[in-house]
């Protein structure tokens, strides 16, 4: 938890001559900045439809991550159901941006514009949220995490048996962004530039992750951020502090799910088809284990955690030999997967547990450490920087 | 009436299932404050074991289940001793994550040693034989079921209550400090609680597997089920997840019987959601289940 302590950057206005906290970092960072938009607008122009899809699914779940890291990793409360909340963002999006039935059997939909869905499906899901959330509260440790956890199953039970809006056992199609006849599901000519769905999707998905990121970093140092995170540490010692609990838990608990309710709008989307059986336990699991992976209460580590946890299964799926699946006993990748994803979780519980970013962090003070003793052009300005790189952000 | 009484049954022999596999939860929750996710995929590991021992080695059913026991025991008592003693003094959300880190493992060795296709379980009752009493089918694996249920919570009452080690377990689970400073071995009485909940799991699976034709590497999520049981009872209380378990396996076979007749209004698969459902509604109104010991916080 060391990585969101308060330290000197997070209270700037505290040290004689520092600078104003500024909404996007200090301006070496811009430098990185802009080093990583070149790196994606390559990405973008070369990347063939496969990555595409991979990377657009990424960032989607990055999104997930991130509403997971808002409660678990920021406030501390356990939550197993996520994709509870998923969900009813994606059902939101079908029912108002799906296509209207023309036979009798098909699910609803009202064909609304993507303006509408998209932050209706944030809304109805923070919603759901409020209206679970008293509930849950009251409950600790581990009773939150099984209560979130039946939440899957209760679910998994009304979105089975709500036909008309979920399609039933056999699922539904989702809404694809149009913008009249400018639609996501084909390739469309910009400016003579011809985009592929995927692309298209691309820069739809990625300012929607760096938004969401950005602001789930600017309010972690806010005065609501630090509440949520003084709950975190100590309840009572919170409450000591004036903390109100039920409103700190709650703000991050409707805060997560309506980030919950976009990515689920979005990956519904994305994937266009989806059964009321994709929203399951193991997928709430594997977000779990994308924060621990990447870095409890972290942006940066969330991102990470979603390109481990979610983009590299894909990669194994795509480019292994083994088969997807098999029913003897023989290695398939997807077995592979898991027992990667399984010892993942072991191996950065057990010796990393600030995950990839600790480690990544720990790289990055190694070299430079040896660019201060080893050149002449380490500043001491920048050592003193290490332990607090941009915590929460 | 007969129907009745043959989901009265059979929800008690369903429950002594969910009340074996609660038992190990709420065992390992007392000694050691870790709720272990992994209990279910030890029940697996457990059940293909014997089935292994059985068809493939032809070892004979109940040497099949010792070395079941053994192995599943030998997981839990290494997982102990070399990841959980690491993970001391961690958040909860942590430890949580590192037992379904050992679940998906043991669940993944399952399938890629065995594969996903169903398999016969290994059990010594035929699936059919059973006695007929007045209308009402007793089948011997349900009374089976109930009788080493009963069995075991009176063999593990005793072990509580009358050894040396039981009364160190219980010691512990009051105050872990008090424990150390009276001379009780922490490790052991820790390794005492994983290598009973480890035995005690696989006992269970095999009833569980008895009540199927066929077992496949899912088996381990109906240890899922037991959740319901040993919130409600009160995750540190032994006796309440047997309880629990009962109420549980009840509730879920009644609704299934009787839920056909309310189709239109409750849908398909009711019964799978009731469990948590009189869960919900039983920490709204005890946040702590019927027998689990209250936190006062005061601030």
């Amino acid at each position: 938890m060391s990585t969101s302590s308060p330290t000197a950057t997070n209270f700037p206005s505290s040290r004689v001559g520092a600078e104003p906290p500024r909404l996007l970092g200090k301006p070496s960072h811009w430098i990185t900045l802009c080093i990583v938009l070149a790196a994606i607008i390559a990405f973008f122009l070369v990347a063939s439809e496969d990555w595409l899809t991979i990377i657009n699914y990424t960032l989607i779940d990055a999104i997930a991550v991130l509403s997971l890291n808002v409660l678990s990793g920021y406030t501390g409360q356990i939550s197993l159901g996520i994709t509870f909340f998923m969900a009813i963002g994606a059902y939101t999006a079908a029912l108002l941006g799906g296509d209207p039935p023309t036979s009798p059997g098909d699910p609803l939909g009202l064909g609304l514009s993507m303006f509408i869905w998209l932050p209706a499906a944030g809304i109805v899901a923070a919603l759901a949220g409020a209206l679970i959330g008293p509930t849950a509260l009251r409950l600790k440790g581990f009773y939150l995490g099984i209560v979130t956890l039946s939440l899957v199953f209760i679910g998994h039970y009304l979105f089975t048996n709500a036909g008309s809006l979920t399609g039933g056992p056999q699922g539904r199609t989702f809404p694809v962004p149009t913008f009249g006849n400018f639609s996501f599901a084909q390739q469309n000519n910009v400016l003579n530039f011809a985009l592929t769905p995927g692309q298209q999707y691309f820069l739809l998905i990625l300012p929607i992750l760096a938004l969401s990121a950005l602001f789930v970093g600017n309010v972690m140092r806010s005065r609501a951020g630090r509440a949520f995170q003084a709950v975190r540490d100590n309840e009572e010692g919170a409450a000591i502090m004036g903390v109100n609990l039920f409103e700190a838990k709650m703000g991050a608990f409707i805060l997560s799910s309506f980030l919950a309710g976009i990515a689920g709008a979005l990956l519904a989307s994305f994937s266009r088809y989806i059964v009321p059986g994709y929203w399951d336990l193991t997928l709430a699991i594997q977000f779990v284990a994308a924060i621990i992976v990447g870095g409890l209460a972290s942006v940066w580590g969330s991102i990470l955690g979603a390109a481990f946890v979610f983009a590299l299964p894909r990669l194994i799926d795509q480019f292994s030999l083994l088969p997807p699946s098999t029913s003897s006993n023989s290695l398939s990748s997807g077995d592979l997967n898991a027992i990667i994803y399984g010892l993942l979780i072991l191996a950065f519980l057990l010796f990393e547990p600030g995950g990839v970013l600790a480690l990544v962090r720990r790289g990055q003070s190694l070299t430079r450490k040896f660019h201060t003793h080893g050149g002449e052009g380490g500043e001491p300005a920048e050592v003193t920087d290490l332990s607090t790189p941009e915590s929460g952000g | 009436m007969a129907y009745f009484i043959q989901l009265v049954f059979a929800g008690i022999a369903v429950g002594c299932i969910y009340a074996l596999i609660g038992l190990g939860f709420s065992i390992i929750y007392k000694a050691s404050g870790v709720i272990n996710f992994a209990q279910g995929e030890l029940l697996l590991v457990g059940v293909y074991i014997i089935s292994a021992g059985v068809f493939e080695w032809h070892l004979g059913f109940f040497l099949a289940l010792l070395l079941a026991i053994v192995v599943t025991v030998a997981i839990a008592l290494l997982f102990e001793r070399f990841v959980l003693t690491r993970m001391i003094g961690r958040p909860v959300f942590s430890i949580l994550m590192i037992t379904i880190g050992l679940d998906i493992v043991l669940r993944t060795s399952v399938s890629v040693r065995w594969g996903s296709n169903p398999r016969p379980p290994g059990t010594p009752f035929e699936i059919t034989s059973g006695y007929n009493v007045g209308g009402v089918h007793f089948a011997t694996s349900d009374i089976w079921t109930i009788l080493v249920t009963v069995l075991l919570c009176i063999a593990l009452y005793y072990f509580f209550r009358a050894t040396k080690y039981g009364l160190a377990m219980r010691a512990t689970a009051l105050d872990q400090e008090a424990a150390l400073a009276m001379g009780i071995n922490i490790r052991t009485v820790y390794a005492l609680a994983w290598g009973i909940s480890a035995a005690v799991a696989t006992i269970g699976g095999i009833f569980l597997a008895s009540k199927s034709v066929a077992i496949d590497p899912t088996l381990g999520s109906t240890a899922l089920l037991a959740f319901p049981a040993i919130i409600l009872g009160g995750i540190d209380s032994v006796s309440g997840a047997v309880l629990g378990g009962i109420i549980i396996g009840l509730a879920e076979v009644l609704t299934a019987g009787y839920e056909s007749h309310f189709a239109n209004l409750l849908g398909a698969g009711f019964h799978e959601i009731t469990p948590y459902l009189i869960m919900i509604l039983v920490l709204l109104i005890r946040p702590y289940g019927f027998f689990g010991t209250r936190k006062v916080e005061r601030v």
